[in-house]
Order: structure tokens, then C-alpha cells, then sequence
């Protein structure tokens, strides 16, 4: 590829496979793979952050950190329903009063009912984008998160169970190396079959009846594992099976936030803001599904998120199903994450011989 | 005849208890960690022989709880190593089977545990934020030059607690700097500090939850008479303080360690054998953890704190 454009988004799930595409494809520039997140992304997006700002921030900034080093140009943030939509814009205050040089792809500039406002704010990545290349390249972006969402959550149902340890992560990273490299549909559709045929061979010993749990929380805090504490895999090694519904395809690309306020509608009839109602109905929904508790992510201090948490109690008292909440900022001692899991799973096991 | 021991290891204090077979306890033990769990668990093995010297006690389980419950637990050859919540939950209930809520407040954390029929149903435990937790009290105590122990006296006293905000520790604190100065009465700050613990704890922990009598009080702090009267009056039962329940974790745990039916047989002369700890960061990649190594003697004996593989050592069988 000519172009002399790095273009990156901050690390967040996996979805780094489907923006490389986009913007590869789609764009014609070069992507960037976002650097892990560590320890060291975490001191410096805090160190840079505004103190009592959402740990999501932190984490961006850490990133975008880390991607300038890396030799980054192009940086880009999404819009949201909450503080999110002020990201963009701090973010880029912030790195730019640092001295750093590089363009900044802020979506929430972009009004989405307007091709020319699209377009423009398009050329900030690429002044040559070509609508007709980007159109082309999105259907396959898209299917690319649909395949991620759908391969993760299969891994939610049964990573608890492999029998050989680690298997489960050998395989899907193995899949996620190859994700990286795929040219186009025909290259994804065969990868998909592929590997949706790999992850179905691991060996796992489920039974009929297992412990399920649901996870619930904002949108970065729930998906992205490192915020988290990795709290998926500490889960699955209690052998439960995971369910979690918040994701890019349940949230943007068929977006369940109507069927959340109808679900929800006993509990909260107002818009909660950001990911608050999608909370409150799935957590209503594992509740249904006969999941044994639920377990709130959430960043600290996040407004929607707090707002849910006396009406998760009202289900929690409805369904008769235990709530466990968990907020993180930039603290690090896994001891007191791991002793309330622990606890939790007790409490559940217990509470299936009453 | 068979003992076991369970042993309790708290950020402030360490709490050690031995029982038999019918959980009659035979001995116990409190003291301060000092910032030194392995040191505070020596003082205490010798503690508790001592108390058993010529009863004709054999170890046979351990069990060890609270938040260094993995190091002692490899340092003792426990054969149950618990979290803190259940630990307690179970020594409550072994006590007290009929017991609905157990509000725990130790040096720095407080939890509560709601319980059905003999079953923990649900619990909180603060998660960021030590306010209204022992260390809390003891530091005011400290500044107010009165001692952690007459603190519950001397607010029974008062017939007029000063209100104290009681949102965060740090406005507590600065609130009652400020309520000294205008010239309230020492014994209504320090009731009015024990209400503000209850009330904190009562508007964070215990929100939403099913408080229902039986209620028994437990941790470090219940030994507090101003924070038990405040807590009756707040949620208007009478509230239960065990005269072990500063000793509820250990012996929940011995509890456990007794019911696993694992035995590993135990002698107290673990307090003689040289044990440490290091420490060192793995520089593999920028995660940095920090990976900690026992030694026994000259042995090493476990690690941990690697998030990956690669930073994995080596335990020679």
C-alpha cells in the first residue's frame, strides 16, 4: 500500500480485525494494530487523564499513547450516549497540547444524516476515500464482528469445560492471526467454517445441567478483558458457563436498544442513557433463562451504570437471583476481585442445594 | 484427639482458632499482623501451643482465610484455603443456625452476608473505599488521644451524638476536626463516629439488602459497644455480638478444613522453619507482574502472580 497513513483505534476487545479491514480495505490506508494493553497503558492513560474521569478514558488515552510510539498518525474515537460522546475531543485537546503531530477521526463530528458531513469527516483519514470502496469494504467488516461475537460467545458456553487447559485460547488466537490477514468475503467465509469447525472439535466435558452466569455492565468495562480483570476466564475456571449479550452486533449493528426498553419497561420507562437499559434487560433476560446470578461490570463512576444498579436490585429481589457488583478504576490487586468471585461462586453452589 | 486449626489472616489483625471434632474451640488467639503475616502467624502458632500444652491435641487440618490466605496457606500445608465471606458465613451459622444477617466490619473491609435456612443467599463488601471500616476508627480514635478500646465506652456516654458526615473518610475526618473546634463535647464526636460507620455502612453495603433479624454483628469492630448501640438504633432489632466474633473467619475455617475430610497432619513447629518471600518484577513484557516466590529453607515452594505463562517459574518436585 502508498499510503503514508498509520491509522488506529484504541484496543477494545478484538475488534482490531474488523477496523484493520475497514481501513485497509475500505480507506486504502495502513492499520495499526493497537499494542496489547498493560500495566504500563493503564499508568500512562491515567497519568494523562483527568483524575475522576470513567476508566474507559484512561485506557484510550494509554492506548493512544502507546499506538503514537508505535508510529501511529491516525487516531480516531466513537461517539456514545454519555460522556463518550466527549471523548473524542478531550482526548485529542489533551494529545495535542502534549506536542504530539496526527490526525484525529472524531465520529461524534460526524452528522450521519448528511453524505457531505460523512465524506468530510472521511478525509480526514484519506482526502482520496472513496465512498464506493468504503461501501464495498463494510459489508465484510461487518460480518467479520458478527463472526467475532458469535465465536466468543460459543467460547463464553464452554470454555469452563475443555478439558485439555487453554485449548479454547490456541485455537481462537490461532483464528485471530488468520483474521488479520484475510483480503476479502470469500477468505472470511472460508476461515469462519474453518475454525467454527476447530472450536466445536476441542474436547470439553459439559453437563446437562451447569452453573451459568450472566455479565452485564458499560460498554468498554464488559468487553474488554483487561478492565475487567480478565473476570470471563477467572469465571470459567469455577466450570461455570458465561452468558454476555453486550457486544457490537447486539448494540450497533442490530441494535436491541428498543426491544431493551421494552424488556425493561416494569423497572425503568426512561431512556437510562448509554448502555443503562441494555443492562437492565439482560439482566432481566438471564434472569429468565434461569441464569444462577448476574455480575455488573461497571467503570467507576459511570452515571448510567450506577443508575441501574438499585433497579438490578429490584430484579434481583423479583427473579430471586443473587446481583454482584464490581467497579473498577486504575487500582491493580486482583485479591479482592478474586475473593468476591470466589465467594460468589460459593454462595451459588449453596444455593442450589437449599 | 484430632484438632484442627483454622487461621484467619487479616490486613490488620490475625486471628487463629483450634477445635475439635465437635467444634468446641480449644484455643485461640488474637493479634496484630504488624504488616507481616508470616511473622504474626510464628507469634501466633506459639500462641496457641502454648494454650494447648499437655492436652493431648494432634493437628491434623488447617484451614486458612482472610486476605493472606494463599501464603499462610502454603506456609501451614492447609488443606482448605477459603475466601473470607464464606469463612465467615459458615462460622456464623455453625454458632448461630438461625441467623438472617451477619454484618461484618473488620480493619479494612466491611461486608454483609444475607442468609436463608443455613444458606448464604447474598452479600455485599465494599469495593473501593475503606470509610467507615476499622482503620478508620482507630485513626480518629488516635487523633481524638483515646484508645481504640474505651472508644465504644466513652460513646455510650453521650446523650447527644454530634452528626458527622458520613459519606467518605475524608470529609468525615475533616468534619470532625471542624465539629472539636466549634467546641462539641469529645464523647458526643466519638458517638457521633460510631453513628456515621453505621450509617455509611448501612447506605453502601447493606443497600438494598434484606436485613431481617437474627442480626449478628462480627469483625474487629463489633467489639465496639458505641457502633453496636448505633447500628440498633438504626435498623431498630437487637443485634447479636458473639463473644468469639472477632474469631468468626478462623473459626469458620477450621470449620471447613475439618469438613473437607482432608487430612494433612500439622506440626507446630512450622513456627521455627525459616520462611520468605521474595519478590521481582517479570520483565518479559510491560504487564511488569509482580511475582512473588516462598521459600522453605532454601526451598522454594510455590509462586505466583504471573498473568501469562511466560512469567511462570518453575516449582522443583
Amino acid at each position: 500500500m502508498e499510503s503514508d497513513v498509520y491509522a488506529c483505534f484504541p484496543q477494545w476487545a478484538n475488534y482490531s480485525c474488523a477496523f484493520r479491514f475497514i481501513f485497509e480495505k475500505g480507506f486504502e490506508v495502513n492499520y495499526l494494530t493497537p499494542p496489547p494493553i498493560t500495566k504500563r497503558t493503564l499508568e500512562i492513560g491515567s497519568k494523562i487523564s483527568p483524575d475522576y474521569v470513567c476508566a474507559p478514558f484512561k485506557y484510550c488515552m494509554g492506548c493512544y499513547i502507546e499506538a503514537l510510539e508505535a508510529g501511529a498518525n491516525c487516531l480516531m474515537q466513537i461517539f456514545g450516549a454519555c460522556r463518550l460522546n466527549y471523548y473524542g475531543e478531550l482526548a485529542e485537546q489533551i494529545l495535542r497540547d502534549m506536542g504530539y503531530k496526527f490526525n484525529f477521526f472524531n465520529m461524534a463530528n460526524i452528522d450521519f444524516k448528511s453524505p457531505k458531513s460523512i465524506l468530510e469527516n472521511f478525509k480526514v483519514i484519506n482526502p482520496n476515500a472513496s465512498l464506493v470502496k468504503i461501501g464495498m469494504a463494510l459489508p465484510v467488516t461487518i460480518k467479520i464482528v458478527k463472526t467475532l461475537d458469535k465465536f466468543e460467545d460459543f467460547i463464553r458456553h464452554n470454555v469452563g469445560f475443555e478439558i485439555n487447559d487453554g485449548e479454547f485460547d490456541k485455537v481462537y488466537k490461532e483464528f485471530l492471526e488468520k483474521l488479520n490477514k484475510i483480503n476479502n468475503k470469500k477468505e472470511l467465509k472460508r476461515l469462519n467454517k474453518e475454525y467454527w469447525k476447530k472450536l466445536h472439535q476441542i474436547p470439553i466435558n459439559k453437563p446437562d445441567k451447569t452453573i451459568k452466569v450472566g455479565l452485564v455492565g458499560d460498554y468498554y468495562t464488559v468487553q474488554e478483558p483487561f478492565s475487567n480483570y480478565f473476570m470471563e476466564k477467572e469465571l470459567a475456571k469455577f466450570g461455570m458457563e458465561i452468558y454476555r449479550e453486550m457486544n457490537l452486533t447486539n448494540t450497533i449493528i442490530h441494535s436491541k436498544f428498543k426491544k431493551s426498553l421494552k424488556t425493561g419497561k416494569k423497572y425503568a420507562k426512561h431512556n437510562l442513557g448509554a448502555t443503562g437499559n441494555y443492562t437492565v434487560a439482560e439482566a432481566i433476560k438471564f434472569a429468565k433463562a434461569g441464569a444462577s446470578g448476574i455480575i455488573q461490570v461497571k467503570s467507576f463512576g459511570c452515571m448510567p451504570e450506577i443508575d441501574t444498579m438499585p433497579i438490578l436490585q429490584n430484579v434481583s429481589k423479583d427473579y430471586n437471583i443473587p446481583v454482584l457488583h464490581f467497579s473498577f478504576d486504575s487500582q491493580t490487586s486482583e485479591t479482592g476481585v478474586k475473593t468476591r468471585l470466589e465467594a460468589f461462586y460459593d454462595m451459588i453452589e449453596a444455593r442450589k442445594h437449599k | 484427639m484430632k484438632g484442627y486449626l483454622g487461621i484467619d489472616i487479616g490486613s490488620i489483625s490475625t486471628k487463629g482458632v483450634v477445635i475439635d471434632k465437635d467444634n468446641n474451640i480449644l484455643a485461640s488467639e488474637y493479634l496484630w499482623t504488624e504488616g507481616d503475616p508470616m511473622g504474626a502467624v510464628k507469634k501466633l502458632l506459639k500462641v496457641l501451643e502454648k494454650q494447648l500444652d499437655g492436652k493431648d491435641i494432634e493437628i491434623v487440618a488447617v484451614g486458612t482465610t482472610g486476605s493472606a490466605r494463599k501464603l499462610i496457606g502454603v506456609m501451614t500445608g492447609a488443606v482448605t484455603v477459603k475466601n473470607e465471606i464464606t469463612a465467615h458465613a459458615i462460622g456464623t451459622t455453625t454458632l448461630h443456625p438461625d441467623v438472617k444477617t451477619i454484618f461484618e466490619i473488620g480493619g479494612q473491609d466491611s461486608k454483609i452476608i444475607i442468609i436463608e435456612n443455613g444458606f448464604v443467599v447474598d452479600y455485599a463488601m465494599n469495593t473501593l473505599c475503606a470509610a467507615g471500616t476499622g482503620s478508620f476508627l482507630s485513626s480518629q480514635a488516635h487523633r481524638l488521644g483515646v484508645s481504640v478500646e474505651q472508644f465504644g465506652e466513652i460513646a455510650l456516654t453521650s446523650k447527644n451524638p454530634t452528626n458527622i458526615a458520613a459519606r467518605c473518610t475524608v470529609f468525615a475526618e475533616s468534619d470532625l476536626v471542624h465539629k472539636a473546634q466549634i467546641g462539641h463535647k469529645k464523647e458526643d464526636i466519638i458517638a457521633g463516629l460510631c453513628k456515621a460507620v453505621v450509617t455509611n455502612y448501612l447506605n453502601n453495603i447493606g443497600k438494598g439488602k434484606k436485613i431481617s433479624a437474627p442480626i449478628v454483628f462480627q469483625g474487629g469492630v463489633s467489639k465496639n459497644v458505641g457502633v453496636k448501640k448505633a447500628f440498633e438504633d438504626a435498623v431498630g432489632q437487637e443485634v447479636i455480638v458473639d463473644k468469639n466474633g472477632h474469631l468468626m473467619g478462623a473459626f469458620g475455617v477450621a470449620v471447613l478444613a475439618k469438613q473437607s475430610g482432608k487430612e494433612n497432619k500439622f506440626s507446630f513447629d512450622t513456627a521455627e522453619i525459616n520462611f520468605k518471600t521474595t519478590g521481582f518484577e517479570c520483565p518479559k513484557c510491560a504487564n511488569h507482574c509482580e511475582i512473588i516466590c516462598v521459600f522453605k529453607g532454601d526451598k522454594l515452594i510455590d509462586s505466583w502472580g504471573n498473568k501469562c505463562d511466560n512469567g511462570a517459574v518453575k516449582i522443583p518436585k
